[in-house]
């Protein structure tokens, strides 16, 4: 038997699934869409990862990143949960040690990760505001008539990207209305919206920060080649997208549970586990929080969202 | 009776009723804690635009009102907070609230003498010997209080029994609340440093330190910073905080010059409210071997922001990490929570190497 580790990265707009071995190569992995459902979109998840695993294979440890993590590491009962700034720099370390900057632009955040001889230095994620993320460039394709995956093809065919006024997402959509109405081509408007995000990265979490090379851009959107194009234009440097950029979360926190392991042996099998989740609002103070309580298999494992921490 | 009130802000309401009891002839409506409901009726009320910690005390006066209240205090200071109590005021009338604003600051000054004629009409017995001793008192106990929280901070990240220097400072500060005379509460203070001190924990010596900078009641007001101190303790590092009321009111004006000479290279004047002072302790902070630094404001505090570039000026200097968090009414606490605990993962990584 071989042993293997599983990390789960779910996020606003997609789930990640990568399985590892003791060397880091990837025995199976999986991109699927979270729309708005963690628990159902990791048991698709864990379901089509399973149907991948070589015969030999057994899972010895289990990690959680994302916006989800807590949730589905209660779900799998993952023996580590870490947040996503960790795994993306853990991930990325493993396959590129000399990395310097990391750039990650995700569904709902962006962040930067600065690394100097293999440990991170400083780091900054986006607060209060998300404009120039994925899924502002999903909803803009799919307002233009174009599949995401698809965008970044058409912004590499414009020679002359307009300027669009990208501070606040909803005026970027405003603009780029009028300039779609005033005339521009499509992968103008394309082009400039891929610059947009750049600058507007660069101006928000990049502030202040010395981004030196070997410089990799990872997350959903580094798939996107206009945004690639331009960030390489931008900073006049080489930008590294691997392969496997959009998993990155996930081979980190594979990695991080093999760190962590307690010699545990898992099984994959969800069918027959079930799942729940109640939220109640208490009514106790003025607070008026919001409760979660979390059932597996109806019984009571966690419950938060308590400010007084007394339920 | 009048009945009197007064916007809160973390422990302090403790020694300012206890001031306020003791020397005014009038009815004490101590205000609620802040809640979210406080923070619902502030920015409901309030400029959008304004700073956070308007939208807070806003908060506090509605709900002292509905308890009550029928004459308010408020405070100014040297940046927006100076036009605080003016506009609050106006926007209690313009709600319908028949209330008096007694507001200690002026221009930037406190006169005593406007104040003194102001409580006068509340308080005709009012006795100025009085004052002047509850008042001593009331400054001891605020001094002794931030000398308590400081070996708190230093201490509860390594406490072996979860909960236990909490318990005592509570127990502590309502003990504070009945004192009679100065004697007594020196005693007390001596009474419960021992008990501080004695409480179990197991601190290794090169633990993590964490400096926390930032606007005063964003880092005074444990609500409005969504915990941070609380939540950095389950983490097992030491904290430093600077600013605490003793600091403001009486240390400040001898530090302040000491801070520009010691900064001189960055900062030549003061910014408004605490942003120079911020800027030498970041280099306090460097200087002295720190893991990290957290810079917190709320959202548009324009003075923070004009330091918020020279932070991190020095900070790449001495290659510190330093994380700003902006809060706003409807900051993300789940956002706060992950790069909390992705500052301390990166913390302990770098010590570790």
């Amino acid at each position: 038997m071989k042993d293997c580790y599983l990390g789960v990265d779910i996020g606003s707009i997609s789930t990640k699934g990568v399985i590892i071995d003791d060397d880091n190569n990837i025995i199976a992995k999986e991109y699927i869409w979270t729309e708005g459902n963690p628990v159902n979109a990791v048991r698709k998840l864990i379901k089509i990862l399973k149907d991948n695993l070589p015969q030999n294979h057994q899972i010895k440890g289990i990690g959680t990143t994302g916006s989800a993590r807590k949730l589905i590491g209660l779900m799998l009962k993952a023996n580590i949960v870490k947040n996503e700034i960790t795994a993306h720099a853990v991930g990325t370390l493993t396959y590129y040690p000399n990395v310097r900057t990391i750039l990650e632009i995700g569904g709902q955040d962006s962040k930067i990760i600065l690394i100097k001889n293999g440990i991170i230095t400083n780091y900054a994620m986006n607060t209060l505001c998300a404009a120039g993320t994925g899924s502002f460039l999903s909803s803009q394709a799919k307002r233009l008539g174009l599949k995401p995956e698809e965008f970044g093809k058409y912004a590499l065919k414009s020679k002359n990207p307009v300027k669009i006024a990208a501070r606040c997402t909803v005026f970027a959509e405003s603009d780029l209305v009028h300039k779609a109405q005033v005339g521009y081509p499509k992968e103008d408007i394309i082009a400039g919206l891929c610059k947009s995000v750049v600058l507007n990265y660069l101006n928000n979490v990049g502030k202040g920060k010395k981004i030196e090379a070997p410089i990799i851009f990872q997350g959903g959107v580094s798939k996107n080649e206009g945004v690639v194009k331009y960030f390489k234009e931008v900073l006049n440097e080489d930008i590294i997208v691997d392969e496997n950029s959009h998993l990155m979360g996930a081979i980190g926190i594979a990695v991080l549970a093999r760190k962590n392991k307690i010699g545990k042996t898992y099984s994959l099998k969800l069918e027959d586990i079930t799942f729940d989740t109640k939220a109640t609002e208490c009514n106790r103070c003025a607070n008026n929080c919001e409760l979660l309580k979390i059932y597996r298999n109806n019984e009571l494992v966690d419950s938060w969202g308590s400010k007084c921490g007394k339920f | 009776m009048t009945k009197i009130s007064f916007p809160i802000m973390g422990d302090y309401h403790i020694p300012a009723n206890y001031l306020l009891k003791n020397v005014l002839n009038a009815e004490i409506i101590s205000p609620p804690m802040v809640t979210a409901k406080t923070i619902e009726i502030g920015s409901k009320y309030s400029p959008e635009f304004v700073c956070t910690p308007f939208k807070y005390t806003l908060g506090t006066m509605i709900e002292s009102i509905e308890k009550g209240a029928d004459t308010l205090i408020q405070m100014g200071g040297g940046c927006r907070y100076g036009y605080y109590a003016e506009l609050q005021e106006k926007i209690l009338k313009d709600l319908g609230y028949d209330i008096k604003l007694i507001n200690l600051v002026t221009k930037g000054k406190t006169s005593i003498k406007r104040i003194y004629r102001l409580i006068k009409q509340i308080d005709p017995k009012f006795s100025k010997l009085k004052a002047i001793y509850y008042g001593f008192i009331t400054i001891k106990m605020v001094k002794y209080m931030d000398n308590i929280d400081e070996y708190i901070r230093e201490n509860i990240g390594f406490e072996i029994e979860e909960g236990s220097f909490e318990y005592l400072k509570e127990k502590c500060l309502r003990d504070f609340s009945k004192v009679k005379n100065y004697k007594e509460l020196k005693k007390l203070y001596k009474k419960y440093i021992k008990q501080f001190t004695k409480i179990q924990i197991h601190k290794p010596d090169n633990c993590l330190k964490i400096g926390i900078i930032g606007e005063l009641y964003t880092i005074m007001e444990p609500f409005s910073n969504y915990f941070l101190e609380k939540e950095l303790a389950k983490n097992k590092l030491e904290i430093k905080r600077f600013t605490n009321v003793n600091y403001l009111l009486f240390e400040k004006r001898k530090t302040i010059k000491h801070y520009l000479k010691y900064a001189g290279e960055y900062i030549k004047y003061q910014m408004g409210a605490d942003a120079a002072d911020n800027i030498a302790r970041t280099k306090y902070l460097c200087e002295e071997g720190y893991d990290g630094i957290i810079h917190i404001k709320s959202a548009f505090c324009t003075p923070e922001i004009g330091a918020m570039g020279v932070i991190n000026k020095i900070a790449n200097q001495y290659e510190i990490p330093v994380l700003f968090f902006s809060f706003d009414a409807n900051t993300s606490e789940t956002g706060v929570k992950t790069r909390l605990e992705a500052f301390y993962d990166m913390l302990e990584m770098r010590k570790r190497k």
